[in-house]
């Protein structure tokens, strides 16, 4: 038995969109991580299943390369996290608007 | 000798150059001495050049010098060219031969001056502007010796710029001949869209193809370059103010090189003048208001220069009149004659003022006759001379103007015997109240602040005797006093080196024949001595004796017919107001709002710009997810449209 191609791909849209609320409305730095991990994920998902439907290999290489710039991405945002944390005990996001205009 | 015709403007040039270098370490004498020699080896090669001229046999005797193609854009071929014929000549001699004289004298008058070689710096580079001037060969480079005179003027009027008076009298005659300046450019324009040359003989070649009405307009805006360099109505009030410039600038303004270059103009362009009778009328009627208009203020001002600048303001409305009637032979001969007396009573009245110590008023001179002998004889034939009285140069070159006005408008002629009367009597009445009556200049007076000319160094005390002057004052003296006594023998007709012999060919037919009888001409130089010999009598018996006769000075004639405060009124005011109104309105509303206006439209789009940048992270997140949404949703849009 095949699942068809839709299902993954609404999978990959369910995905993405609850990475996307819980980067909107989660305060917990960490839990936002993981939220846009999730939209990479899913992301990577529809690439894959594009990749199957088309018979064409590009989107699978497309997939590695994401996988490799989100680890680079885990290492960069999971220090500036422990830097965060370092000086603050109970940082949540909106505390964390030095940036304010 | 024709060959080397550009070392006549070159030497004086080369002089500029000397000084310019090193003048200062040459010094007082020999700065002078050095500048002298520069331009009396200019007269030699003027000599030279004028003899070679003389053997030229044509029926026009022209020679022309083509040194370099000075602007060679596609139709616009201009030549820097030297143009020589017996009316370029003239100038050329009378104006190398004055200003060596007038240089000569300054060796003296200038000394112990602290910009002494800067004095003869500028004196040499407005003698060598003159000689560009009358030996271009077309109007371009006629215009730059134009503007060279015009700048050099500027400098020597503001020679003494320490003094306020001498620093705004320079201003004004740079502003009154720019306006002129205008009126020669546009003509310049004006020339060149109609016949594609600015070369004097093409342009007499191809008088058909500009059309009468655009010759009437060249003249007149011609006329307008004129009247301010010749200050001429109405812009003539340069000129008097411009006696703030040391006494030698005054004489080689009035007497060489800059106020006869209008009446050369006019001259050099007779064809066309003779071909719009329209121009040339107006041209008559400017010059005899003008020689009106200023012998009566002459008739009342204390400032001996002053007198002797409207006198020649007077004497050029003449010369004006004259080729407005086309009387050229007549114009250039009362220029040569007034170069001579003019030059001579400037000189003259420099040497008074040195011997007084720098004292100009009139009312404080007096009986100087006693003092200055040398400078009253030589003085006084210049006096005779400009006053017409025969057998004095004067004599023959107003009554040759006079003639031909009579023949050719009668009405203008009694303005021009008017004058003539006016002329013998209010340089009389300088004559006698410098030189004859009381020693004035003994007494104890009040000198008021504004019309001192002598400046703080004997404010409210007597001035110690006068003195004569230095030989090298009055060796210049003598020998043009010998010229204006003299000159009238150019009038000599059936001479072969009459004026007329020499000089008419340029103008051939365009000259006025007066057609005169013998005995007309007779009756009326007989009216003319009279009517001088009449002023010179009234004037001195009227001044001789008393210094004060307020009733003959009115202030009408004092003030000038009040022309500068008309100028004010018309042009000056409302101009202020303009710059005022710039001042309090335009440049802080306006300038300052609109740039501030920017400034602030920033500052208020920043702040409410910067409302969005929260610093919260959600925002930017809720910012990014719209944002993408709106993209996909248009790009749905179009999937769909499709």
């Amino acid at each position: 038995m095949t699942v068809s191609p839709d299902w993954y791909l609404a999978l990959s849209a369910v995905l993405f969109a609850i990475g996307a609320l819980g980067v909107l409305v989660r305060r917990n730095v960490l839990v936002m991580f993981m939220c846009v991990e999730l939209m990479l994920n899913a992301a990577n998902l529809s690439f894959v299943t594009f990749a199957r439907t088309l018979h064409d290999i590009g989107g699978q290489v497309l997939v590695f390369f994401v996988l490799v710039v989100a680890a680079a991405e885990v290492v960069v945002g999971l220090g500036l996290v422990v830097a965060i944390f370092r000086r603050r005990a109970n940082a949540t996001a909106d505390d964390l608007h030095l940036m304010k205009g | 000798m024709l060959g080397v015709t550009y070392l006549i403007i070159l030497l004086p040039l080369l002089g500029f150059a000397v000084q310019l270098v090193g003048g200062r370490r040459l010094g007082d004498p020999v700065a002078g001495g050095v500048a002298t020699a520069f331009i009396g080896a200019s007269f030699v090669v003027s000599v030279g050049v004028y003899l070679d001229l003389l053997t030229v046999h044509a029926p026009v005797r022209t020679y022309t010098q083509n040194l370099w193609t000075w602007i060679p854009v596609g139709d616009l071929q201009v030549h820097a060219r030297l143009f020589v014929d017996p009316l370029s000549m003239t100038m050329v001699l009378f104006i190398t031969g004055i200003s060596a004289l007038i240089h000569l004298y300054s060796i003296g008058y200038m000394k112990g001056d602290r910009d002494y070689s800067k004095f003869f710096l500028y004196m040499n580079l407005f003698v060598a502007s003159m000689l560009i001037l009358v030996l271009g060969s077309n109007m371009l480079v006629t215009y730059v010796g134009w503007e060279g005179v015009g700048t050099c003027s500027y400098w020597l009027v503001s020679f003494w710029f320490t003094r306020e008076s001498a620093a705004s009298a320079g201003k004004k005659a740079f502003v009154y001949n720019r306006i002129g300046d205008v009126g020669f450019l546009l003509a310049i324009f004006l020339t060149f869209d109609k016949v594609h040359s600015l070369e004097y003989s093409t342009i007499f070649a191809n008088l058909g193809s500009i059309g009468p009405g655009n010759i009437t307009a060249i003249c007149l805006l011609l006329l307008v370059g004129v009247m301010g360099k010749s200050a001429q109505i109405p812009l003539f009030p340069w000129l008097a103010d411009a006696m703030e410039g040391p006494t030698p600038v005054s004489a080689l303004i009035h007497a060489a090189t800059m106020v006869t270059a209008g009446v050369y103009l006019l001259c050099r362009i007779n064809p066309l003048l003779h071909a719009s009778p329209d121009a040339a009328l107006t041209v008559a009627i400017v010059g005899g208001a003008t020689a009106f208009v200023a012998a009566t203020i002459a008739c009342a001002q204390q400032d001996i220069k002053k007198v002797l600048a409207y006198s020649t303001v007077s004497q050029l409305g003449y010369m004006f009149l004259a080729i407005g009637c086309g009387a050229y032979e007549a114009a250039i001969f009362l220029m040569v004659a007034h170069a001579f007396f003019k030059g001579l009573l400037f000189l003259g009245a420099g040497s008074a003022i040195h011997g007084l110590h720098d004292e100009q008023d009139l009312k404080r001179m007096g009986n100087l006759r006693r003092y200055m002998p040398l400078t009253f004889i030589t003085f006084g034939i210049g006096w005779l001379s400009i006053a017409a009285v025969p057998p004095l140069s004067g004599f023959w070159a107003k009554g040759d103007v006079l003639e031909n006005t009579w023949a050719a408008h009668p009405a203008l002629w009694v303005v021009g015997i008017l004058t003539a009367a006016l002329t013998a009597y209010y340089m009389s009445r300088l004559t006698g109240l410098a030189f004859f009556g009381k020693d004035r200049w003994a007494d104890e007076v009040a000198i008021d602040a504004t019309t001192d000319m002598a400046g703080s160094h004997h404010a409210g005390g007597t001035i110690t005797e006068p003195h004569e002057s230095p030989r090298i004052m009055v060796i210049p003296l003598w020998i043009l006093a010998f010229f204006a006594a003299i000159a009238g023998v150019l009038a000599l007709s059936n001479n072969h080196f009459s004026l007329s012999h020499w000089i008419d060919p340029v103008f051939g037919s365009n000259l006025f024949d007066d057609n005169l009888t013998s005995t007309a001409k007779l009756a009326l130089s007989s009216l003319d001595a009279v009517i001088a010999v009449v002023g010179v009598l009234v004037g001195l018996r009227l001044w001789m004796a008393k210094a004060e006769r307020p009733s003959l000075e009115g202030a009408f004639l004092r003030h000038s017919w009040y022309i500068n405060e008309l100028y004010d009124t018309v042009f000056g005011r409302p101009l202020e107001r303009v710059a005022a109104f710039s001042a309090s309105v335009i440049d802080p509303k306006v300038i300052d709002g609109g740039v501030n206006g920017v400034a602030t439209a920033v500052r208020r789009s920043g702040s409410l710009l910067r409302r969005t940048q929260t610093g919260y992270l959600r925002n930017y997140v809720l910012g990014i997810v719209l944002g993408t949404v709106l993209v996909l949703a248009f790009m749905l849009t179009r999937v769909w449209w499709n």
